[in-house]
């Protein structure tokens, strides 16, 4: 059994939640995810790591409430168990494998989208440790919406903060943001574009504007996360690649994101009758 | 003392009933049909059915305790080879195994040794009661290799045994009652492999048959870690250089699906059997109080023709849809067990033989709406002895269907061998290891799917107890 050491809500909707377990805390990368499994009647939902601590034995995962499984993640309190957790799962990030030489010459800009900003924050926090410039874009639809900003603001060297409404920060989205700071006379050798699939697509259509190099980390559908069950497959540069073990990050130039996105909404229809169905039971009367 | 009659028929839940629910198709036999049925058994000197029998189990002597009226004497002799008997007496391939060796059947019907195996595990776990501690697989130690029980007993040595599938139950389960301390990483939440996540309820009642196997490998000692992905969570190098195992036996099966690489194929509504079948077995989607979402659809092809097409094609009808297995070649030459063919006929399954397909074509959603096939006809047999199929020009046709599953075999997961060294690998994959099961790394072994590619349950048992022999022989030389 995996417990539950510590919850907090980051906003009415989004959770972040540490978990003990040595074993994948011990060997947790950026860039990797994990599987939580709540319970046993539950599915095997796939999650980015948002932190991981090797001496404590735990990880942390950041759940946004979007259906019955991650309300059902969410319905946890500190001291019980989820069933099962399983990972990491996918690669590391590239720059996990780069050279001292290679990571000398980068300067990263990691561009976060809504909960996607949880998984980003352990890629910036690797690069500052080792010394990488690196800056980060936070986009949100509005103020409360977002999240990791003092914790991001730690780990970064630039830190741009945008909402669609203009509540906090730059007015716009994330692709307005990057333009502006590119013409404020930043520049990159790398984009990192973690969130929804369809801000991925816009903020790569942006990059190659740009000229800057971009990566993006898919959260495609998945069951096993191992190879198996070939759910998560995308298309990348025309072929077809499985985003669990091949993955979750791609080259964003070459990723079809229609495709991608057209595949994520497949079990729509019997997703929204089991929502209609679920009464969720965990947590309750202890 | 053998009778002249007729092979005892078994039971079977009615084709028309059975089509609509995921209650066990085969009854099995009851005492009575047993006892009688392990008459016909002539005890033969030389007995072909043991030699044909992947794990050796010891056939006409635990038929002869069965006749006898001796059922945990016959269940006693069979664990002393198989820990998995229930499953082996309805999984196995009998008709080219023992049943096809047996001598009754050159001139009429072989003993039905799968069913009198079966009835034999059914019928001590059911006496059993509730306790896992069955009468038989306790106590029972491998037949040629007892000299060696209890020398291990101090300081035992650390296996680990990597995947708790057919392969790795049957090594872990050797090397246990040979006194081994051994512990089995499982990736999924799950024990049981392709047991668990790929053979449906139908055919292999997880909670009353599988379950209560695994439990009784675990009553031998054996650990089970589950959530652990060797090559991920941990390594091979790891396990030997930090955590102390002196061996470790790799079984972790062939588990990624093949595609046909014909355009179409990430359509939504196409998917690989093992993800539709793992839905419905691990995750339990047939049941209404488990979340997982399954789509057959109103009409479903599965392509192929193994035991996987058939597994996946029983699933969806199952599940409501009309079902066409869509095959290349001809019923004759259908891989699957042919009991499973003769079920799935049976149950209104559809066999379009002879076709192959060539595009799935979408609707303007992205979702598939037929399948485009050719019609092909046998030519020249290949190196497989099968005649090849050939297509027939223009003979291009469309299949109206919501949904494609894809059944076309598997090949190993590279997870570990691209993290261990020294590990090598052939061209389809496969893990390099000799007769014994002998890697190319010193005190790694491996056996099953991962070593030959994807084959039967009982041929990964047969692989993970000649390596269970070859790692005793190992650590004894250490």
């Amino acid at each position: 059994m995996y417990e539950i050491l510590t919850k907090e809500m980051l906003t009415p909707a989004i959770c972040r939640m540490s978990v003990k377990a040595p074993r994948l805390a011990a060997a947790a990368q950026p860039g990797q995810f994990l599987i939580v499994r709540a319970d046993e009647k539950g599915e095997r939902i796939p999650l980015t790591i948002s932190d991981y601590d090797a001496q404590q034995g735990s990880v942390t995962i950041v759940t946004q409430k979007i259906g019955a499984s991650s309300a059902d993640i969410i319905a946890f309190e500190p001291g019980e168990s989820f069933a099962d957790v399983v990972g990491p799962l996918g690669l590391p990030s590239e720059f996990v494998t780069m050279s001292p030489d290679e990571l000398s010459r980068q300067r990263y800009i990691l561009i976060a989208g809504g909960v996607g900003t949880a998984p980003v924050y352990p890629q910036a926090k690797w690069l500052k440790a080792h010394g990488v410039p690196v800056d980060v874009i936070i986009g949100a639809k509005t103020k409360d919406l977002l999240i990791y900003v003092e914790e991001m603001r730690s780990v970064c060297d630039n830190l741009f903060i945008c909402t669609d409404d203009g509540s906090a920060g730059f007015k716009g989205m994330g692709t307005n943001m990057l333009e502006k700071v590119v013409a404020d006379g930043h520049s990159y050798t790398q984009a990192v574009i973690i969130g929804p699939m369809i801000m991925m697509k816009f903020t790569t259509l942006t990059c190659r504007k740009l000229g800057i190099p971009a990566i993006v980390s898919l959260n495609t559908l998945m069951v096993d996360g191992t190879g198996m069950c070939g759910a998560c497959r995308v298309s990348v540069g025309g072929k077809t690649r499985f985003a669990c073990v091949e993955g979750p990050e791609f080259d964003g130039y070459e990723v079809d994101f229609d495709e991608a996105m057209r595949r994520q909404g497949q079990y729509r229809t019997e997703e929204a009758e089991a929502n209609e169905k679920h009464v969720c039971k965990i947590g309750r009367g202890k | 003392m053998a009778n002249r009659i007729p092979r005892v028929p078994v039971r079977e839940q009615d084709p028309k009933v059975r089509a609509t629910n995921f209650e066990e198709v085969c009854y099995g036999y009851n005492k009575e049909e047993a006892l009688l049925e392990a008459s016909r058994c002539l005890n033969c000197r030389n007995p072909r059915c043991m030699t044909a029998c992947p794990v050796s189990l010891q056939i006409p002597r635990f038929i002869a305790q069965l006749a006898a009226g001796d059922i945990a004497g016959a269940a006693a002799v069979i664990a002393e080879d198989s820990s998995l008997p229930a499953v082996c007496g309805r999984v196995c391939p009998q008709e080219t195994q023992c049943e096809g060796s047996c001598v009754l059947g050159v001139k009429g019907e072989p003993v039905a040794i799968g069913k009198l195996e079966r009835f034999v595990a059914d019928y001590s776990r059911e006496a059993a009661g509730s306790s896992h501690d069955t009468v038989a697989t306790s106590q029972a130690v491998p037949s040629g290799n007892t000299a060696t029980l209890g020398t291990l007993r101090d300081g035992r040595k650390k296996v680990a045994v990597i995947g708790s599938g057919p392969a790795g139950l049957a090594c872990a389960s050797d090397l246990a009652k040979w006194g081994y301390d051994v512990t089995i990483f499982e990736a999924l939440h799950k024990p049981g492999g392709v047991l668990e996540y790929g053979i449906p309820e139908f055919r292999l009642p997880k909670d009353k048959v599988l379950r209560h196997e695994i439990d009784a490998v675990r009553a031998l000692g054996v650990k089970i870690e589950t959530n652990v992905i060797v090559g991920r969570t941990i390594t091979i190098d790891s396990l030997m250089d930090n955590e102390g195992f002196e061996a470790v036996f790799v079984g972790t099966g062939a588990g990624l699906p093949k595609f046909m690489n014909i355009p179409g194929e990430n359509l939504n509504g196409v998917f690989s059997a093992n993800e539709f079948l793992t839905r419905n077995n691990l995750m339990k989607a047939w049941r209404e109080d488990y979340l997982t979402p399954i789509h057959a659809g109103k009409k479903v092809c599965v392509v192929g023709g193994g035991n996987v097409a058939m597994d996946a094609a029983r699933t969806a009808l199952r599940l409501g849809a009309e079902v066409h297995i869509v095959y290349r070649r001809t019923e004759a030459e259908l891989p699957a067990r042919r009991e499973e063919v003769h079920h799935a006929l049976q149950e209104g399954i559809i066999f379009d033989m002879l076709t192959n397909p060539i595009e799935v074509i979408g609707d303007e959603k992205g979702w598939v709406s037929a399948l485009k096939c050719i019609r092909m006809e046998l030519g020249e047999p290949d190196e497989s002895g099968r005649r090849s199929p050939v297509p027939i020009p223009g003979s291009e046709f469309e299949i109206p269907t919501e949904t494609v599953i894809m059944a076309l075999g598997t090949s190993p997961n590279p997870l570990i061998s691209r993290t261990t060294q020294g590990l090598e690998t052939n061209r389809r994959g496969c893990l390099v290891a000799d007769a014994a099961g002998a890697t190319t790394r010193p005190g790694v072994f491996a056996g099953g799917d991962a070593v030959t590619g994807a084959a039967t349950v009982i041929l990964a048992m047969g692989a993970g107890r000649t390596a269970a022999k070859a790692i005793d022989a190992y650590l004894k030389g250490k």
